[in-house]
């Protein structure tokens, strides 16, 4: 073919790929820093921000490092000036996201539960079209219940309260529930399921006592994808509450949007960290659930 | 000038010792076959050879050039891989012609050699469709035209049987050794089956622990076995080693098994050595199919040994017998009837024995 | 003798529950999804075709609501808009997300920390990031006036308050929070294919650039679907981002259909209009979901 194996073709061949491979190495970095720095940027100046004096701001830039690290907007943000009504702070708000999260997380993941291993392990009939209906649910736009829903929030008398939005997120979490624990236990193999049967384990003692031992990455996966979508969510909160059962990201929105008096963009930005603290710790400890949960939730489709 | 030379060739893995001083030399023509169990460096060797891996010492020359810092494309080489790694989104005919194109070579050269080689392999009416729509034995065929279709110097093959079912195994196998009598290319084969590499290589070079054990023809490796790693690895079953001690004195040489007392006589044993073996502990090795059920050579030796259990495979018996309570297998024709917990007398084909030290393992 | 009939009472009731029990228990997740999914977007669906203002009124009306919606300013302003972001969120993130995937796939030294870093707007709630962006594009204090400070002085940066420009401040923080997911899913994939497709690709020549561009990327078109299928489904959702940065704003420049259901609904008095507007949303996303659906309980089956 070509003949290509001179001796001395190979020290340039040698050479020329050392250099550009160098160039490219550097590069790579290069890019790979630049994007760093714009996701990294907003953060950076959030707290950046929060930690200085309005005057600061007004005479700095938003790098500029605060002169000393001053966290009165945080405690503004939190607890409020204790001046009387006009007065937003996250405080009670949070602990409404609180109580609304943590019942919401778990019965959607327990029905999600149930239901997944029903369909994977107790077949019948036309259980794949269950679960396409079931799946359904992850996709619709929620502005098509928004005006059903406020209804009959209504009539059930739980508008404007946090079980209200207990219910709203319950249902609303167990498509996505049940398409994680249908997906994982689609995998765990029938035999197990077969063997425990021939022993005489019915149905509630094999889910209890022999999947729900091997379900613990899955169930880190889905509580983690509920708290965050529940923490994070504003249409459902700001469509079905309103003042004091507000969560927190309608308590957010609400101060920052709020014209009274002159901007403080340092407590803005200390509520905005505050509200997004419980997620971002999530999402640094456990990342790589929550990134397995994207992933196979969506790939697996 | 040699095709293949590697030479002093050491690898690591962080601490581990993956390759150690590797030589091996091969000419044109050869089909070389490295053999060994999983871990034993072959696939590294082979990739090293390719350009894949990095070399921490030593060198490989390609026809008397030192390749050993040259890119896999300029090394005149190509592979033949386990999973055939066909190009999913390209259909045949791309797959096949990607390396020239690569290469810059010209179209007309392309369409000539794509019409050789695929007449050839028989897979010209595939060229329009895809891998996924292509059985095993297709995509095996494929993944050969896309290396023969270079011209290289070296094919180099990388357990590419291990995916088939065991009949489309041996059938495949059967067309790479036609392949290679048709056309006379040099090729380095990686195995861990040594019925495959018995079968289809010119010289075999077992591995283990990263070192060459052996480096002969199979017939070579299967009669004169250079220690009890490769007796053992060889053959199916594979060699009976037994136990037990070199007798010398001014005129015979015998083996005695451990815990017997009966001499086997070992005088025509072509030993490497003669001084010291007295009293030397050593494994006698005879493969299975040569203890006889009745006397077919003038030295075959007869012993009685009784029969515990047979195993039927078809035209043929594996028969567990009893040597001073250590267990050793012979092959018969399942013809003859064994009658078991009984002693028989057999005969030991003397001139198919091989003697191992017991310590360094060793060929005597 | 009643103590008989009683227990075998017991016994076939006994029975009737464990053969149905499956049943059983799947039946609050079907019921809520029926009622709570299905049920209310058909009431939804049937309010679109009423005359309903502050409260629902039961009588149809046809198609009214449609036409007033597709006569309205500001829902063409809302389509417009979604369009335009639509587009421009999907090609950012989509290459973006394709360069950083390509890049952290040369064994890079820091990969955990940088994907992290790649990754992390996905857990922040979008009022967080649109607060925070809303800061950084203020026009006063924010990134103008970082420029201006550094020397350039004629920089101007006021997209979020121009009228032209605004919708593009909502893709930029919308890709900022977006792109990372999209690096993750095509990491995966990329990592999925194995090792020695790249070196077979190696032996035939083609330099580190062909092998990603002829051999890997044609081989993700999977994770191309997925990707633009929640892109684009989040992108129809959007709202949440909109409300924190603009309003809406400034005037209805950046308004969209998500935006404009809600205050139809809630501060318009206009019940089936909004309706009909959450209808709307409703059909764009079945029209890119139904299919992808489709097609990915086809390829499950076929294995």
């Amino acid at each position: 073919m070509q003949d290509n194996l001179q001796s001395s073709s190979y020290k340039e061949l040698e050479q020329k790929s050392k250099y550009t491979n160098m160039f490219l190495r550097w590069f790579l970095y290069f890019v790979l820093i630049l994007f760093a720095s714009y996701f990294i940027f907003p953060l950076y100046v959030m707290v950046v921000t929060s930690l200085k004096t309005m005057e600061e701001i007004r005479q700095g830039t938003l790098l500029t490092w605060p002169s000393s690290l001053n966290f009165d907007s945080w405690l503004v943000a939190w607890g409020g000036r204790g001046y009387g009504a006009g007065d937003t702070f996250l405080r009670p708000y949070f602990w409404n996201s609180i109580k609304m999260v943590v019942p919401a997380v778990f019965f959607s993941t327990f029905i999600g539960a149930m239901t997944g291993y029903v369909l994977t392990k107790w077949r019948f009939k036309g259980d794949q079209w269950v679960f396409l209906f079931l799946l359904f649910g992850c996709f619709i736009p929620f502005q098509a219940i928004l005006l059903p829903m406020a209804r009959t929030l209504g009539t059930l008398g739980i508008s404007n309260s946090v079980v209200g939005l207990v219910l709203v997120h319950t249902v609303y979490g167990i498509p996505f529930t049940t398409l994680f624990f249908r997906n994982y236990y689609i995998s765990v193999p029938t035999e197990l399921v077969k063997a425990a049967r021939i022993d005489g384990a019915g149905f509630f003692k094999i889910f209890f006592k022999i999947l729900l031992p091997i379900s613990a990455p899955i169930i880190v996966v889905t509580v983690i994808w509920q708290f965050t979508q529940i923490w994070n969510d504003f249409l459902f909160g700001s469509t079905f509450s309103f003042g004091e059962a507000a969560p927190i990201q309608v308590a957010l929105n609400n101060m920052v949007l709020s014209s009274t008096s002159v901007k403080e963009y340092n407590v803005d930005m200390a509520s905005a960290i505050i509200a997004g603290i419980p997620t971002l710790i999530v999402y640094v400890l456990a990342g790589k659930y929550f990134i397995r949960g994207l992933t196979s939730g969506a790939v697996k489709g | 000038m040699k095709t293949l030379k590697i030479e002093e060739l050491s690898k690591n893995f962080g601490t581990t010792e993956v390759l150690r001083k590797i030589n091996l030399e091969i000419d044109e023509g050869n089909f070389l076959v490295l053999l060994g169990p999983s871990g034993c460096g072959k696939s590294t060797l082979l990739n090293i050879i390719a350009g894949l891996e990095t070399i921490n010492e030593g060198n490989v020359f390609i026809d008397d050039y030192n390749v050993s810092k040259v890119e896999p494309k300029d090394r005149n080489i190509a592979m033949v891989f386990q999973s055939y790694a066909l190009y999913p989104s390209m259909n045949v005919k791309e797959n096949m012609i990607f390396g020239l194109k690569q290469a810059k070579t010209s179209k007309e050269k392309i369409e000539e050699q794509l019409q050789k080689v695929s007449t050839f392999l028989q897979v010209d009416k595939l060229l329009e469709r895809k891998p996924s729509q292509l059985s095993g034995g297709q995509r095996q065929r494929v993944a050969i035209g896309r290396a023969l279709v270079r011209e290289p110097r070296i094919f180099l093959f990388d357990e590419p049987l291990s995916n088939l079912d065991a009949k489309l195994r041996v059938e495949m196998r059967r067309e790479i050794k036609k392949l290679h009598q048709q056309l006379k290319t040099t090729v380095v084969y990686v195995t861990h089956d040594q019925t495959e590499a018995m079968s289809l290589g010119t010289k075999i070079a077992i591995m283990n622990h990263g070192v060459i054990q052996q480096n002969d023809t199979p017939e070579i490796i299967y009669n004169k076995p250079s220690n009890t790693f490769v007796a053992d690895f060889i053959g199916s079953p594979s060699m009976n080693l037994i136990k037990g001690k070199i007798i010398q004195n001014s005129n015979n040489i015998s083996f005695i098994a451990e815990g017997s007392t009966f001499e086997v006589p070992i005088n025509n044993y072509d030993f490497k050595e003669k001084s010291d073996l007295n009293n030397k502990e050593i494994y006698f090795g005879i493969r299975p199919e040569h203890i006889y059920f009745k006397k077919l050579n003038e030295d075959d030796f007869d012993i009685n040994l009784r029969a515990d259990l047979s195993e039927y495979i078809g035209h043929e018996q594996i028969v567990t017998l009893d040597y001073s309570n250590q267990e050793i297998l012979a092959k018969f024709p399942s013809t003859i009837k064994i009658e078991l917990e009984k002693e028989m007398k057999l005969y030991f084909d003397l001139k198919h024995t091989s003697l191992f030290d017991f310590n360094t393992k060793e060929r005597l | 003798m009643a103590f008989f009939f009683k227990s075998k009472l017991n016994i076939l009731m006994f029975k009737w529950l464990e053969k149905n029990l499956p049943k059983i228990v799947m039946a609050p997740a079907v019921g809520l999804i029926g009622w709570f999914v299905y049920g209310f977007v058909l009431w939804t669906l049937y309010i679109s075709f009423t005359n309903s203002k502050i409260l629902p009124k039961y009588e149809l009306w046809g198609f009214g609501q449609y036409e007033k919606l597709w006569a309205s300013r500001k829902w063409l302003i809302s389509v417009d808009n979604l369009l335009v972001f639509t587009a421009l969120f999907l090609i950012f993130c989509i290459v973006i997300g394709i360069i950083l995937a390509i890049f952290l796939d040369q064994k890079i030294r820091a990969e955990g920390v940088l994907r992290t870093i790649y990754l992390y707007p996905m857990a922040l709630s979008f009022i967080v990031t649109g607060t925070a962006w809303k800061w950084i594009l203020n026009p006063t204090l924010g990134i103008q006036k970082m420029f201006i400070d550094w020397g350039f002085e004629n920089f101007t940066f006021d997209w979020l308050v121009n009228r032209e420009m605004a919708i593009y401040t909502i893709v930029i923080a919308g890709v900022w929070q977006s792109a990372g997911f999209v690096m993750a899913l095509f990491l995966a994939g990329l990592r999925s294919v194995e090792d020695e497709i790249v070196k077979a690709a190696k032996i035939d020549g083609a330099g580190l650039f062909t092998v990603y561009w002829k051999i890997l990327l044609p081989m993700m078109r999977p994770v191309f679907f997925t990707s633009f299928v929640i892109l684009v489904h989040i992108s129809i959702k959007s709202y949440d981002l909109i409300v924190a940065l603009t309003q809406g704003g400034p005037g209805i420049s950046t308004t969209m259909p998500a935006l404009f259901m809600t205050q139809a609904a809630f501060h318009k008095s206009q019940v089936g209009l909004s309706a009909a507007s959450a209808m709307m949303m409703f059909m764009a996303v079945a029209a890119v979901i139904i299919p992808y659906l489709y097609s990915e309980l086809r390829r499950e089956n076929a294995r």
